[in-house]
């Protein structure tokens, strides 16, 4: 075991696929001698050379159409999007290719592609590096979508995905990256894609959150434990498809829920997980199904970040109006 | 400072072997075919050209369903693929049927293809190839990628694209010619310039004087070709493969081509906006009619022969279209099947919905 930030993980699990298996590829716009914006690939091109791990020129659209194209001759290509905010320059790849390739080949050709991507705010990034896009792929049939919110989630779940015969996009947190140490496993070990994982037990209200609001939820449900109020936390880690087994079980118990997402109200997945829990849990429920969201603006200008981001205050706040409802 | 597009402009003149009347005007580049391949060549192109005639009539009686015509492109379609090897790629355009046919796909699930069937789609076992791209541009990016692979891999194959006039002025039509120059992949890309995307004339896309000069962006090697004329289509491909494979990376050619009919059969009328007088002029130019009159002087094509090729490619026809009518409709479960390796908890559910609703 040992002590390790998320992105320590992230290069962790990436070394040991490109040990693993010589057909998984890293690329990206400075991903190679550079080792990543974040060193999120450092040191692999010097481990694994040019030719496994490789800088490409500044298109978006081409390096997931490279994905593909590499795909088709047997690689497994883990390629880098810098933010997500730049996928609007490759969503005909993502969401008009690859999601296809198995469906529109009737099976005879697949895509076991792994998008790796940063986004998330609290950081005080330039425009378009924070948004919460994962709503935009999550709406595309034939992608995963998988949001790690600790280390050992991270490396788990980025074997997991990277060995998937089928397209993969793994966001991750930039707020995430370094904000905490965690004991991480030596060696491999996989976490199953699609699985949601309660990260803390409780009885009275279920809070379901992803990402950085995650540890937001968690935060809340250590100060909600003042007033007595015991709140079960469910990470979605992977939002598309969505767990509903794990989360209904939990409705069940508790008769409460809320969805918590740092996307807008109009975006990310929290109505997913809202409609599927009033399809299948009404009769359990003792109050509506209440979301914590971003307001429906523009992701904000980096100085008013704080007054825009859902944080633990206005999770509490949600608990308690479903409580008393 | 003026002359600087001039002198660009001068290095991208049209590449001819054969003229209009069939005779050889650029020897030194002559192809060396022997006189079986030549026959051949004239085979693929008299049925390719059948096969556009039944299809524009099987499409009218209902029988099929997309469909863009190709008479007029035999020598930039045919002739071009008569430059690959088995072990190529392909990445064609919604219009690059009929290469996907010679390299291997059955005439049948190219008809289930135009219908909309996902059978069309499943090359069979060694057949090297994707289904027809509708997004215009996106074969280019993936086609670097393949090519990227086949160089990764140390194979002597190449990944061969294709995209028309209009195709030129997409994003990935750029970013796929330039990843391809960067890494020295093993692509062929070629541009099949039939001077019409649907209504919007070439000179409507770019002021550029050639599409080939457009691999000058690219830094990669660009050439425009008489696309009616089969034996330079053939020359530049073979010649653009030979130099992917030693790894000197990807070319960009450009056929000069017209199609004699519409942009598909989805209710376009190009009397809208060609006149007949630009249709017989290109008439004139036709690929068949020259390669034939060439084939000919050598002593090598009779009529008998054409005829035969003729009732041979009506007869497949009639077999293909009965073998597609044959096949097994489509299910809502066949699509779930063919979504993911394993079905995700959404799709186990909605399989076990729709068995039930198919059992009934």
């Amino acid at each position: 075991m040992a002590q390790m930030t998320m992105i320590q993980a992230i290069t962790d699990a990436l070394r040991i696929e490109l040990k693993n298996d010589e057909n998984v590829l890293v690329f990206g716009e400075d991903v190679g001698k550079n080792g990543g914006v974040f060193r999120a690939t450092d040191g692999l091109q010097a481990e694994f050379g040019e030719q496994r791990v490789f800088d490409t020129p500044l298109a978006e659209s081409a390096i997931n159409g490279l994905a593909i194209g590499l795909a088709l001759e047997g690689f497994r290509p883990v390629p880098e999007i810098q933010f997500f905010g730049f996928v609007y320059e490759t969503m005909d790849s993502i969401n008009g290719q690859m999601a296809r390739m198995r469906f529109r080949s009737g099976n005879t050709e697949h895509a076991p592609i792994t998008i790796r991507s940063p986004f998330g705010g609290g950081v005080n990034t330039p425009e378009l590096h924070a948004d919460s896009l994962e709503g935009l792929i999550a709406q595309q049939p034939g992608v995963k979508v998988v949001i790690p919110s600790t280390p050992y989630d991270a490396k788990g779940l980025l074997i997991s995905s990277i060995r998937d015969n089928d397209p993969v996009v793994f966001l991750e947190h930039m707020k995430l990256y370094r904000s905490f140490r965690e004991e991480v496993p030596e060696g491999e070990y996989t976490i199953e894609l699609g699985k949601a994982d309660v990260k803390r037990k409780g009885k009275d209200v279920t809070i379901i959150a992803y990402g950085a609001m995650v540890h937001s939820a968690l935060k809340a449900a250590e100060q909600l434990e003042k007033d007595r109020i015991n709140a079960e936390v469910i990470d979605l880690r992977t939002v598309s498809p969505i767990d509903y087994e794990t989360i209904v079980e939990s409705v069940k118990k508790t008769n409460r829920a809320i969805v918590v997402q740092e996307a807008q109200r109009q975006a990310g997945v929290a109505a997913n997980v809202v409609a599927e829990i009033q399809e299948r849990a009404i009769l359990h429920l003792e109050a509506p199904v209440m979301r914590v969201t971003a307001p429906d603006t523009i992701y904000p200008f980096a100085e008013a970040e704080h007054l825009w981001l859902p944080d633990d205050k206005d999770i509490i706040d949600k608990v308690k109006y479903v409580l008393n409802y | 400072m003026k002359h600087v597009l001039n002198k660009v402009e001068k290095k991208f003149k049209m590449f001819q072997i054969l003229n209009e009347e069939g005779k050889v005007v650029e020897k030194d580049d002559m192809p060396d075919l022997s006189d079986e391949e030549l026959k051949e060549l004239m085979r693929r192109m008299v049925y390719t050209r059948i096969l556009d005639q039944r299809s524009i009539a099987l499409n009218r009686q209902g029988r099929l369903g997309f469909y863009a015509p190709t008479a007029g492109q035999e020598a930039s379609q045919i002739a071009s693929h008569f430059a690959l090897e088995k072990e190529d790629f392909l990445l064609p355009a919604y219009r690059d049927v009929p290469q996907l046919i010679w390299h291997g796909l059955p005439l049948y699930q190219a008809f289930l293809f135009s219908r909309g069937h996902f059978h069309g789609n499943q090359m069979p076992e060694g057949v090297r190839a994707l289904s027809p791209q509708i997004i215009i541009g996106a074969q280019y990016i993936q086609a670097a990628g393949v090519g990227l692979g086949m160089r990764l891999r140390g194979k002597d194959a190449v990944a061969v694209t294709y995209t028309g006039d209009g195709g030129t002025s997409q994003g990935d039509f750029y970013e796929g010619i330039n990843f391809a120059g960067v890494y020295d992949a093993n692509c062929i890309f070629i541009v099949q310039n039939n001077g019409f995307a649907i209504s919007v004339p070439r000179e409507m896309q770019t002021k550029a004087k050639t599409l080939a000069q457009k691999a000058v962006a690219a830094g990669i090697e660009g050439i425009q070709v008489d696309g009616m004329d089969p034996l330079a289509v053939y020359a530049a491909t073979k010649h653009a493969r030979e130099r992917a494979i030693k790894g000197e990376g990807p070319m960009l050619i450009e056929t000069i081509t017209y199609r004699y009919g519409p942009h598909t059969m989805a209710g376009d009328d190009p009397t809208r906006y060609r006149t007949s007088e630009l249709d017989s002029e290109w008439e004139k130019k036709d690929p068949i009619v020259r390669f034939r009159k060439f084939l000919e002087e050598k002593g090598l094509w009779t009529l008998e022969e054409e005829n035969q090729v003729i009732e041979q490619a009506k007869e497949d026809i009639r077999e293909a279209i009965k073998k597609a009518d044959q096949y097994p409709k489509q299910k809502v479960t066949d699509f779930i099947e063919n979504m993911f390796e394993e079905l995700p908890l959404n799709l186990q559910e909605q399989m076990e919905e729709y068995k039930a609703k198919e059992s009934k």
